[in-house]
């Protein structure tokens, strides 16, 4: 490789200042990871740890004064009807999540792969309503869409669903989807164009159609994507809160209640701050499945 | 023909999408002009005439002055923290330059999706403890800690487009690392800068679970929390929370359409590499 026999002066201190650099290099790298990875550990891990531990107290979130209860809190929520209700009601949610929105996505994505001209005003669109604050997206349809006085359903004569016990969550899914489903274009259009084009030209000269291209080529290529987006669907699903808490309060009669806004109302309303962490225990229960679900997938993608 | 009529229909499922999305913000912009006994006939119905008195009236019950400064305020701490951590982090991922990084991003991965609801009591608590609460810079600090990681992931696959030889060449002519980052890699990155702070500001900004908790004090709240305190006087006055709202969605809308190109590419990019 090295052509040259004499090594001019120049280079000579330029590989010094190299070997002097590499010394250096690995604790300032170190130093350079370091505030990111603090910041995180002080907001988000240590009071997730004091919750692992609170979660057996009967702590009221007021001043450090409590007593160990054991398992205390875990048995009354667990025998709680309520409890029940949230858990059922986020399954619901999950179902809803990883059908309805992915649908449309993968539609409204495969449609606008091959109109390249159009593409942009589509997905400009498409991410407004994802764009806006979650207290906007509820108050509009609170406001001008579930209002039997002056809303769409008023107008209709018919009785807005957000009102009723049977049809609250679903209100409630409904705009949080509408806000939703754009971002689900989004990405899988990005994931959709990574697609190696000399196969779906292959594919088109055998004479597939344009859904068999869509099937054999463009799906399997898109996997990993849609796996993820699963992933977080499943996670994001046992976290719900803002738009039902906005839109519902998790009513009428607790019909809507997810755990997230049960595990509020103990902290906020009741001052069970020791219920609380128990529940937010157990959501990150369910979350936590999809997390080691989901850091293996990213984690074989980004070694492979 | 065949190919036309589909093509056709491929427009119109488009357009039909385009319309369920864009309906309720027409309904915002057509309501926002009418009185209440206007829309009490007919939401879809144009206005007669336009007529701005509710916006003065948004503007003055929502305390939209001081929720657009907190607004900015606690967006720009947001923002300003997690460019400067995440760029640092996510240069050192890319170059994998410490032994540990796979732990790291495991440790990142697993933050991502850590809920809210498993921290915020204790964290609630402690801030409280300490005078902190109603202070919209905290909360600021506190967001940026929540989007740390999917901001480090996507500086990280920024900086791993930064072809290695450049680095060494700077190496070469003797820079120290934060020179390097300073003046060579920085001006690389700028588009993931961009990106990254677009996606982390638009979240910030729209943010409702950690904010209305924190801040409690009307003085101290962000422009959302303000509309959303509107709500208990005005919610039967639809033409008022129209105006509240239009005055809400203009500017993100216009931010978010100058900038679409790197908010478009941050979420193809954040998801599809992982």
């Amino acid at each position: 490789m090295v052509t040259t026999v004499s090594v001019s002066p120049a280079h000579r201190i330029a590989s010094g200042r190299r070997a002097s650099y590499l010394r250096r290099k690995s604790a300032l790298n170190c130093v350079l990871v370091a505030p990111a990875l603090l910041l995180s550990i002080i907001v988000v891990v240590i009071p997730g740890a004091l919750t692992l531990l609170l979660a057996f107290t009967n702590w009221s979130g007021i001043g450090f004064n409590f007593q160990f209860v054991g398992i205390d809190n875990f048995e009354k929520i667990l025998a709680d009807p309520v409890f029940a209700t949230s858990l059922r009601n986020n399954i619901t949610w999950l179902v809803l999540f990883l059908t309805l929105p992915a649908i449309i996505g993968l539609l409204t994505a495969a449609l606008l792969l091959g109109r390249k001209k159009m593409r942009t005003f589509y997905q400009v669109i498409y991410l407004m309503p994802y764009v806006l604050a979650p207290v906007v997206n509820a108050l509009i349809w609170q406001t001008v869409i579930y209002n039997p006085h002056g809303g769409v359903f008023g107008l209709f004569g018919i009785q807005p669903p957000s009102g009723s016990a049977a049809t609250s969550l679903y209100a409630a899914a409904a705009v949080d989807m509408w806000h939703y489903w754009g971002f689900l274009t989004v990405v899988y259009l990005g994931a959709m164009r990574q697609t190696p084009g000399d196969q779906v030209e292959a594919a088109i000269v055998d004479g597939a159609n344009g859904w068999q291209v869509f099937r054999n080529i463009y799906l399997p290529s898109i996997r990993p994507t849609l796996l993820l987006m699963g992933v977080m669907a499943v996670i994001f699903s046992f976290l719900a809160f803002d738009y039902i808490y906005l839109l519902t309060q998790g009513g009428p009669a607790h019909s809507s209640e997810v755990m997230g806004t049960y595990a509020y109302a103990f902290a906020f309303s009741s001052f069970e701050f020791g219920k609380a962490a128990a529940v937010g225990i157990i959501m990150s229960f369910f979350g936590l499945i999809a997390s080691v679900l989901y850091t293996w997938i990213s984690r074989r993608d980004v070694t492979k | 023909m065949m190919r036309y009529i589909k093509s056709m229909t491929g427009h119109l499922v488009l357009a039909i999408f385009a319309i369920l999305a864009l309906i309720p913000l027409l309904l915002v912009l057509i309501n926002s002009f009418k009185s209440n006994a206007e829309t009490l006939k007919n939401p879809f119905q144009l206005p007669s005439s336009l007529s701005f008195d509710n916006f003065v009236t948004a503007w003055t019950y929502g305390k939209f002055s001081h929720g657009f400064i907190n607004s900015i305020i606690l967006t720009g701490a947001t923002v300003i923290v997690v460019l400067v951590f995440s760029s640092l982090a996510g240069y050192v991922l890319a170059g994998q330059k410490i032994k540990r990084w796979p732990v790291i991003m495991v440790y990142f991965t697993m933050a991502m999706t850590v809920p809210i609801q498993l921290f915020i009591f204790p964290l609630y608590s402690a801030v409280a403890a300490l005078n902190l609460t109603d202070n919209v810079v905290v909360v600021g600090v506190i967001l940026a800690a929540i989007n740390m990681p999917f901001a480090t992931f996507l500086m990280r696959t920024f900086f791993l487009s930064v072809p290695s030889e450049i680095e060494e060449a700077a190496v070469m002519d003797g820079v120290n690392t934060f020179q390097l980052v300073r003046r060579v890699l920085i001006p690389i990155v700028r588009p993931g800068l961009i990106t990254v702070g677009v996606i982390i500001g638009l979240n910030s900004w729209n943010e409702f679970l950690i904010s209305s908790t924190f801040l409690q004090n009307p003085e101290n709240q962000t422009l959302t929390l303000g509309f959303l305190t509107m709500n208990g006087t005005f919610s039967t006055d639809i033409g008022t929370m129209m105006a509240g709202a239009l005055i809400l969605i203009v500017p993100i809308l216009a931010v978010f359409v100058a900038l679409q190109r790197f908010v478009v590419d941050g979420m193809a990019n954040g998801s599809v590499k992982g």
